[in-house]
């Protein structure tokens, strides 16, 4: 009898479960106790110690991490079970535990060599997962310019933590506002090494190919909460300094507005629904990077209430991102598991064949858009008001900040349009293509991974005063804001949380009304054509057709290549007409200069290395006359 | 509750006011005599009496883009002041909630406009998505400027008394403002030079050819949300110009409702005198809208 390893996936997957739960017993328990309780114990590593602890700020990252990858691994029965996958399915699992493992340990570690240890477990970790499929060109390519990335950043890292360590005597995390200033190199290289991971513009190279290359739940995981640890840390370190410059936070904020724009604006140019989906996080991650600028430039100011709404509605960003982006990526993957293709135009009409996984994803497109009555709304309406804190009393600099607010406003807008776009393509009007006219839903164990998170979402919007006490302690862990301004930012928090039960109440009542009066209504005509009898599906708009308008406003910075589309004479020919967007940072310029510096390189080799011994031996005796005249007194 | 109840009264018996007076000035602009004012309140009846034709294609977000598109602008009027009226429902920040408001309104709109399958109303989905991306900036920008010139930062405090104060010291960037709000309005509510309502050709609209297919009382239930839009957006402007409190309940509303006709009566005028601009046209207008708001905050920041 064939083996098919279908025990050892769901003990797999109850392990997961098993370790979520008692993860997020001992984060609430944690957190109730009120004191941060550090645990050391001797290591017999070099300069390194096993310092651990939970904090707040810690907590704020584990709790989605434990939900997102309880949830995420209930869902990988159905969409990567063992017995159709019975290469990969053993490492995918494997991999996706260790993932989980390393993220715990890190966001809980208080010493650099225990931090950097967690950081490379996450990042081999990662590059397995993405390169689950390796017999596919695209996933060992997506992984390699992954591996190549978070090495780099990697690097920065351990230069950041030596220097720190050079700081403080021990590389124990110091204290939070324990160091003075003087911290420009800590924070350029901590910028780019927790850059990297975090996807801002322009360091966001690795990220689209690479989320849309692994299996969706692990897409979830990689781009609801391990891209996170790249703000965690960057939030961790911009902690340890009392006095902040002004210029920190205006780089982020910078960094910030442009990874939002476009990050957003690359998503409405694609036509593969993973790819937008990991651009939509590189726009996320602009907008918590808008929030943590303010909040520094809060603390450089000296404006309580800055530094508080901006750090909370940043903090509850990474919340909801890695909610909502989870969500999107698992209803994706009932897409791709049903059609067996990532691109948006093969889609259409799939909401009727698919109730259930189309409602689930126009909640996440509702929540991601920063839309009332959803989680999106409560974070980005914190870091808005803790914008227009500036709008008063503050000298001229200052409100420059105000200028972050109408970037965030076009942020929301555009993130509309490309939903827009993604659920009407994908869920509306007719099928397509055969695959998605034979669409079906997805099994129960996908639903109830995405019914949990929808229902997540909904929770943190419709009553977002019950996150506040964490996410104020969260702030307080951060940097010490005076007391007596933590109550009153936030208060309107329940009249918000109102707001939403308002217009729920209200859309289901007059939902109701109308749906009672069309109960009966006709449902065979056809939709008006402007008198054109022979509609086919292929007339409808399509993801290209409806980014256009969008993509060539932003062609100064998209640069898609248009083939075809001209309609020549009066009895046209058959026409064709593509689009393609590439990243410009990836492949206009990274690889076109490195392509160059290889080609480079290798002529100075063949020129230098061409194998005569007495030139080899010419070398020698150089090197032998530089290094005397140089040594000589 | 009774300041509740005036609220949504005034809302929604007040607001297909505004579309008759439009087609009136328009009429009389054109030496017609025109349809009677109240021949909205009648078109809404009409379709309130009709039955429903769903297309074969539309689902249930067909049918939710109406519901949205109603319940929205109600919900909305309760989080704006009318005139001197005080809003019903609201606190710190609420402003962010009334421009997000809309933002859903416009998502589901949309959504319902890609549901038919018809490539026209794509072409509507599109223009209106796109339209508002850069619309968006400009009304923030104008609600940074308010703000700027308020203590509070509700939409009540925002269009409070000490805006005819602030009309003697910063007439400038408010004017500049009024423009600006004026140019949204026009635009969130598909109005010449931007859109023309009453085209019966697909391929030069954009707010109309979303609705296409909706029939009976689901197209009077847009056409009612739309008319209630045009009255809340129409209430920030109509504040900043009238910024007048006499303390008098029915006086004060009057004077708002006053305005709120003058402003019909200026879209009317508009519509009577300018022709649509071209489709390419209408994103450099709004980006030169964004800048003229900015622009605003800059005189005020100095």
């Amino acid at each position: 009898m064939r083996r098919t390893g279908g025990g050892g996936a769901m003990l797999a997957s109850l392990m997961v479960l098993a370790a979520s739960f008692c993860g997020s017993f001992g984060v609430i328990c944690a957190l109730l106790s009120g004191s941060a309780s550090l645990w050391q114990s001797a290591w017999s590593v070099p300069a390194g110690q096993l310092s651990i602890a939970i904090d707040p700020l810690s907590a704020v990252f584990l709790l989605p991490l434990f939900l997102v990858f309880a949830l995420g691994s209930i869902y990988g029965h159905g969409y990567w079970p063992q017995r159709e996958h019975p290469e990969s399915g053993r490492g995918l699992r494997f991999n996706y535990g260790l993932l989980a493992g390393a993220m715990v340990l890190l966001v809980v570690a208080r010493n650099g060599v225990l931090f950097l240890l967690g950081w490379e477990l996450m990042a081999l970790a990662g590059f397995f997962l993405i390169t689950t499929e390796q017999e596919k060109a695209d996933a060992r390519r997506a992984g390699f310019i992954y591996l190549c990335a978070t090495h780099t950043g990697t690097l920065a890292l351990f230069a950041m933590f030596s220097l720190l360590g050079a700081n403080t005597g021990s590389l124990a995390f110091p204290l939070a506002g324990s160091l003075a200033t003087g911290g420009t190199a800590i924070f350029l290289l901590a910028l780019g090494g927790f850059g990297v991971k975090a996807g801002m513009m322009p360091l966001h190279i690795w990220l689209p190919g690479a989320h849309a290359a692994a299996p969706s739940h692990a897409s979830a995981v990689l781009s609801g909460i391990m891209i996170k640890t790249g703000i965690y840390g960057l939030v961790r370190v911009t902690s340890f300094f009392s006095e902040i410059p002004p210029w920190w936070g205006w780089t982020i904020l910078i960094i910030g507005a442009i990874s939002g724009i476009f990050g957003v604006a690359f998503a409405i140019a694609q036509h593969d629904i993973k790819r937008l989906l990991a651009y939509h996080s590189v726009e996320n991650i602009g907008i918590i990077a808008l929030g943590i600028g303010a909040a520094l430039l809060g603390r450089s100011y000296h404006i309580p209430q800055l530094v508080l709404l901006g750090m909370a509605g940043a903090l509850l960003h990474v919340i909801n991102h890695g909610l909502f982006k989870a969500l999107l990526f698992l209803s994706a993957g009932a897409l791709i598991h049903t059609t067996g293709t990532r691109e948006i135009d093969q889609y259409g009409g799939l909401l009727r064949r698919m109730p259930f996984s189309g409602l689930f994803f126009l909640g996440g497109a509702v929540a991601i858009c920063g839309l009332p009555p959803f989680n999106g709304f409560i974070s980005e309406w914190l870091i808005y008001l803790g914008l227009f804190q500036t709008v008063q009393g503050q000298p001229l600099p200052v409100s420059l900040v105000l200028l972050a607010m109408p970037t965030l406003a076009m942020i929301g807008a555009l993130a509309v349009a490309c939903f827009v776009k993604v659920f009407g393509v994908t869920f509306l009007g007719e099928p397509r293509s055969e695959q998605s006219r034979h669409g079906h839903e997805a099994p129960k164990s996908m639903l109830l991974a995405m019914a949990g998170l929808l229902i997540s979402c909904a929770w943190i919007g419709l009553f977002p005063t019950s996150l506040a006490p964490l996410l104020s302690s969260a702030v307080l862990s951060w940097s010490s804001v005076s007391a007596q301004s933590l109550a009153g930012p936030m208060s309107p928090l329940l009249l918000i949380g109102i707001s939403g039960w308002v217009l729920l109440s209200g859309l289901a009542l007059v939902g109701f009304w109308l749906w009672r009066r069309a109960r009966h209504a006709p449902e065979k005509v056809a939709t008006w054509g402007c008198g054109f009898p022979f509609p086919s599906p292929r007339m409808q708009y399509t993801a290209s057709s409806f980014g256009d308008f969008l993509v060539r406003l932003f062609r100064f910075g998209l640069w898609s290549e248009r083939h075809g589309g001209q309609v020549e004479g009066v009895f046209p020919a058959r026409s064709e007409f593509s689009s393609h967007t590439p990243d410009t940072v990836l492949d206009r310029l990274l690889l076109p200069v490195m392509a160059a510096a290889a080609w480079l390189f290798y002529r100075i080799r063949h020129l230098v290395h061409n194998g005569r011994v007495g030139l080899y031996l010419l070398y020698v005796m150089l090197a032998l006359v530089v290094l005397l005249t140089a040594t000589l007194p | 509750m009774l300041q509740l109840l005036l609220h949504l009264l005034v809302l929604l018996l007040f607001a297909p006011l505004m579309l008759g007076v439009i087609t009136k000035t328009k009429a009389w602009f054109a030496g017609r005599i025109g349809a009677p004012l109240l021949q909205p309140y009648w078109d809404l009846l009409r379709l309130w009496k009709k039955g429903f034709v769903f297309s074969r294609t539309t689902t249930w977000v067909f049918r939710a883009g109406p519901v949205v598109g109603l319940v929205i602008p109600i919900l909305a009027a309760l989080l704006i002041p009318f005139g001197a009226l005080s809003a019903p429902f609201s606190f710190n920040g609420d402003l962010i909630l009334f421009v997000y408001l809309f933002g859903l309104s416009r998502f589901f709109t949309a959504a319902a406009a890609l549901d038919t399958g018809s490539s026209f109303e794509g072409m509507g989905a599109v223009r209106e998505v796109t339209f508002s991306c850069l619309a968006e900036p400009t009304v923030l920008f104008g609600l940074i400027v308010l703000a700027r010139l308020s203590d509070g930062l509700a939409l009540q405090n925002l269009l409070g008394p000490h805006l005819s104060q602030a009309w003697l010291t910063m007439s400038a960037p408010l004017g500049l403002v009024v423009v600006c709000l004026l140019i949204v309005v026009l635009v969130e509510n598909s109005r010449i030079p931007f859109d023309d309502p009453n085209t019966h050709l697909e391929l030069t609209m954009i707010h109309e050819v979303m609705v296409l297919d909706h029939s009976g009382p689901a197209l009077g239930m847009i056409l009612y949300g739309a008319a209630m839009k045009m009255m809340v957006l129409g209430a920030l402007v109509v504040r900043l110009v009238l910024p007048l409190n006499t303390g008098m309940l029915w006086l004060d509303l009057l004077i708002f409702l006053g305005g709120e006709l003058l402003l019909a009566v200026l879209i009317g005028v508009i519509e009577s005198i300018m022709a649509r601009l071209r489709m390419p046209r209408i994103p450099q207008m709004l980006i030169g809208t964004t800048l003229l708001s900015a622009f605003a905050l800059v005189l005020t920041l100095r």
